[in-house]
């Protein structure tokens, strides 16, 4: 075991955990931060991603002693952003949410796709969220609510 | 003196005979030198050949070694000529639809970064080192069917330096020995099931020894296509 400080939503969190702990389960078990989810376990299917450094994350397979002091954002806290918000705020107004299960993902993957790319096209889309799998098949609007939030920010 | 002696019957007459002896001796050691400087004078361009062909071939032999390592599955998995990296030693294509991304380093919401960190997470399978990226597209080492490229045009674009970042022969033996994620080949970590990847066919020393035998030869490439 072994002691980590973590910024996590901009807060300074200490855990105490097997420095092997997947970034994933100390967010989930630890912190109780439930937004995130388990999928894979082996960043397959993106539904753990959160931002480290601003980068989208698979939280599944970075084990916590990897992460030091790099600022962490998970879906609790992406809604502070203005991207993040607008993000949101889009998912909403297109209703893109059928079971939820993986939309976490999809949109902390938005998010960082707006980020670098104000105004992202299809292929765009396709490129950046082709790690986030959806079972419930919500592609189409996911890439319209993208297309919506940029539409809002620029 | 010799002539002398002989003009004025002095006491180095008794000398005389002696003093032809040495004559003929240095007379002969010239002459000998003479032939021999002669000779290798002829023999020298054989020679100097000789010395070029074998530096060479040594030089040929060593890019054959280098060549070995860099067609091994830790190096050419991001060496391809598509967008996509590799992974594995069958090297299959890269999954989660893994991209090359315009710099090499994915494309935002799914870069290399997204998994892969400064260091091996031996724990869950994921492979690190620092600046994890695809080699640029002009130093693609397999054809567009994931095929590698032959010795001869591995060498030709490794040695290309409008392809290879202006490395010239000691510039890539200095990346050979120190890049980070070239060093990464040798430290590549566990598989997700836990064994160890394996490793290239050479150790990391006997790769760099064989580098600089190829730069001190010139970084010759072999013949043909």
């Amino acid at each position: 075991m072994a002691t980590y400080e973590l910024n996590v939503n901009g807060q300074r969190k200490q855990v105490n955990v097997d420095p092997t702990t997947p970034l994933l389960w100390v967010l989930r078990e630890e912190l109780k931060l439930t937004g995130t989810k388990y999928g894979c376990g082996i960043s397959a299917c993106g539904a753990c991603t959160v931002h480290v450094a601003g980068i989208a994350t698979r939280s599944c397979v970075v084990p916590v002693s990897l992460i030091g002091d790099r600022p962490i954002v998970t879906i609790e806290g992406i809604g502070n952003d203005p991207v993040g918000r607008a993000v949101q705020d889009a998912w909403v107004e297109k209703d893109v949410v059928q079971c939820g299960y993986c939309q976490s993902g999809q949109i902390m993957s938005a998010v960082a796709l707006l980020k670098t790319t104000a105004r992202p096209t299809d292929a765009n889309i396709e490129q950046s969220l082709g790690g986030n799998l959806c079972r419930c098949g919500t592609y189409v609007r996911i890439r319209e609510a993208i297309k919506r939030a940029s539409g809002q920010l620029t | 003196m010799l002539l002398r002696s002989r003009r004025t019957g002095s006491v180095f007459d008794q000398a005389a005979p002696n003093a032809n002896r040495i004559l003929r001796s240095v007379t002969v050691i010239l002459v000998a030198c003479g032939a021999g400087l002669l000779l290798m004078s002829f023999a020298s361009p054989q020679a100097r050949h000789g010395d070029r062909a074998r530096t060479r071939t040594e030089g040929l032999v060593a890019w054959q070694q280098v060549y070995s390592v860099l067609t091994s599955p830790r190096c050419i998995n991001c060496h391809t000529a598509t967008n996509y990296p590799q992974q594995g030693d069958d090297r299959r294509r890269h999954f989660a639809n893994v991209i090359r991304g315009p710099e090499g380093k994915g494309v935002a919401g799914l870069n290399c970064a997204s998994c892969h960190q400064e260091t091996n997470a031996d724990s869950t399978g994921v492979p690190g080192g620092h600046n994890w990226h695809l080699a640029p597209l002009s130093m693609r080492w397999q054809d567009l069917n994931d095929e590698p490229l032959s010795s001869v045009a591995v060498c030709r674009a490794i040695t290309d330096q409008s392809k290879n970042h202006h490395l010239d022969g000691p510039g890539l033996l200095k990346h050979h020995e120190d890049e980070a994620l070239v060093r990464w080949a040798w430290q590549p970590g566990r598989r997700p099931d836990g064994t160890m990847r394996t490793l290239p066919p050479l150790t990391h020393e006997e790769f760099v020894a064989a580098t600089r035998r190829w730069v001190e030869a010139g970084t010759p490439c072999p013949p043909g296509r």
